[in-house]
């Protein structure tokens, strides 16, 4: 088997950090448990924000798990990559604001 | 999309003993995960047993019009087991005498059966309470032979129970092959024309969503409303419920899950979901399965995986209700199907 940093595998026991710290891996269940129920926002909505934040912090294992999650919820690709889009979208954006501090240093150190 | 079925290609999970060794075999034989047995142990829930009968399901053959991807049957066109005459006249005595309340005929194509309408009209006479068919809803439109069956349908009051699983027209086709979408609509507005599903309506049109894919179906109410919302808007179709089931891991399925390597992952999703309140309603609990010819079963995949009752009475022709009801539900890792999540089963949810 090739060495590789992710194993999908891993996903399936997410739980186990718990063994190591009960505490805090309980906290932590419990409080991701919670911010995905039925709120203010649908947990259907809370899905599709979960995808396009996964996509954004590019995470293996939670474009895994949210595209599952999606697919249960009858959430179609078309949603999904809309989703992705709004997070890609406010992803470039962080990175061409910062254009504006680019331009502006640009004119400060121009003649 | 497959053609054929896993037994006319020779497929080895075509055999039930096959299916069962992989069941039995890998994340379940090193103990990854725990067997069924365990599982349902640490619940109190075994040895599991029967409640009191609600439910007669008839499986009267294998043929299909279709070939869908997700098939516990493992049904076809090629498929040629059809219960014969003499079974049905074995079962019509039964439903005579029955406790259940429910008369539940499923297949393959169950209207494919060539004895399929006299047999609905003695079953009818014998005046069970909830008379369903489980019709795929395409063999309505597959041949004019057929195009009159919304009518008989609705002449024996018959409960209407059809696949549906999505309400787009790439998911459907995908699963089912292509061109089930546009039949399955056309099926469905004639059945409404005729008064089924409609609100008030007592000729009862219930729907059946499974996944296409490997991941458990979502909650099977807000599946309905979306459901109801999608179909009513796009083409004026009107429905009552929405069985939500979950695909169990076998045949075809089974198949399917191993060549797109989602197994694993997929037994650990239904593992996982395990809920020990769905295992106090499953269907094996109240219902009996009667294969195509006559042999008897805890449900229709314990049928298909060929495990037939631990009971005396095995078969139709020597039929006890009492001696069958005292007997303990044979059970393997395909019944975490049945219990994960809401639970699943010909009815939809459980719990």
């Amino acid at each position: 088997m090739s060495k590789t940093y992710y194993d999908p595998a891993d996903l399936r026991n997410f739980g186990k950090i718990t063994d190591w710290s009960e505490e805090l891996g309980e906290k932590f269940f419990d409080y991701y448990g919670k911010v995905f129920e039925e709120g203010a926002l649908s947990a259907r909505e809370k899905s599709l924000i979960a995808l396009a934040v996964a996509h954004v912090v590019k995470c293996p294992y939670c474009i895994d798990a949210y595209t599952q999650d999606g697919l249960q919820r009858g959430i179609t690709k078309e949603e999904m990559m809309e989703a992705v889009h709004a997070g890609a979208a406010i992803e470039s954006g962080a990175t061409l604001v910062h254009g504006v501090q680019m331009m502006k240093k640009y004119d400060k150190l121009s003649h | 999309m497959a053609t054929k079925s896993l037994k006319k290609q020779n497929n080895k999970l075509a055999l039930a003993n096959k299916q069962l060794e992989v069941l039995s075999s890998g994340i379940f034989e090193n103990g990854e995960l725990p067997t069924f047995i365990d599982k349902i142990s640490k619940t109190n829930n075994f040895p599991l047993r029967p409640k009191k009968l609600e439910i007669l399901q008839l499986n009267l053959g294998y043929m299909c019009n279709q070939v869908c991807e997700h098939c516990h049957v493992d049904a076809g066109p090629d498929r040629k087991e059809i219960m014969t005459i003499e079974t049905m006249q074995q079962c019509l005595e039964v439903i005579k005498t029955t406790g259940a309340h429910t008369l539940d005929l499923t297949g393959g194509a169950p209207e494919m059966n060539p004895n399929f309408r006299w047999f609905v009209e003695e079953a009818s006479k014998a005046g069970v309470k909830d008379f369903i068919v489980r019709s795929n809803l395409t063999i309505i439109r597959a041949n004019k032979k057929y195009y009159d069956l919304p009518d008989f349908f609705k002449k024996h009051n018959v409960h209407v129970v059809s696949s549906m699983p999505h309400w787009t027209r790439g998911k459907t086709d995908k699963q089912r092959g292509e061109g089930v979408f546009d039949k399955s609509i056309k099926a469905l507005q004639e059945l409404n024309e005729r008064g089924y599903g409609m609100p008030d309506s007592d000729l009862r049109l219930d729907l059946v969503y499974n996944p296409s894919g490997a991941f458990l179906p979502s909650d099977q109410a807000s599946m309905e409303k979306d459901f109801k919302k999608a179909l009513h808007e796009d083409f004026n179709i009107q429905f009552h419920n929405l069985f939500a089931i979950t695909n169990l891991p076998i045949a075809r399925f089974l198949d399917y899950l191993i060549a797109s390597e989602n197994y694993e992952d997929y037994m650990y999703n239904l593992v996982n979901a395990y809920n020990p309140a769905a295992v106090q309603n499953v269907m094996c609990r109240n219902t009996i399965s009667v294969s195509w010819d006559g042999w008897l079963y805890d449900c229709d995949f314990n049928q298909m995986l060929e495990l037939k009752v631990a009971s005396k009475v095995k078969h139709i022709s020597n039929y006890n209700e009492e001696v069958l009801n005292d007997r303990n539900i044979i059970v393997s890792q395909h019944c975490y199907g049945c219990t994960a999540g809401a639970g699943s089963s010909c009815q939809g949810s459980v719990a």
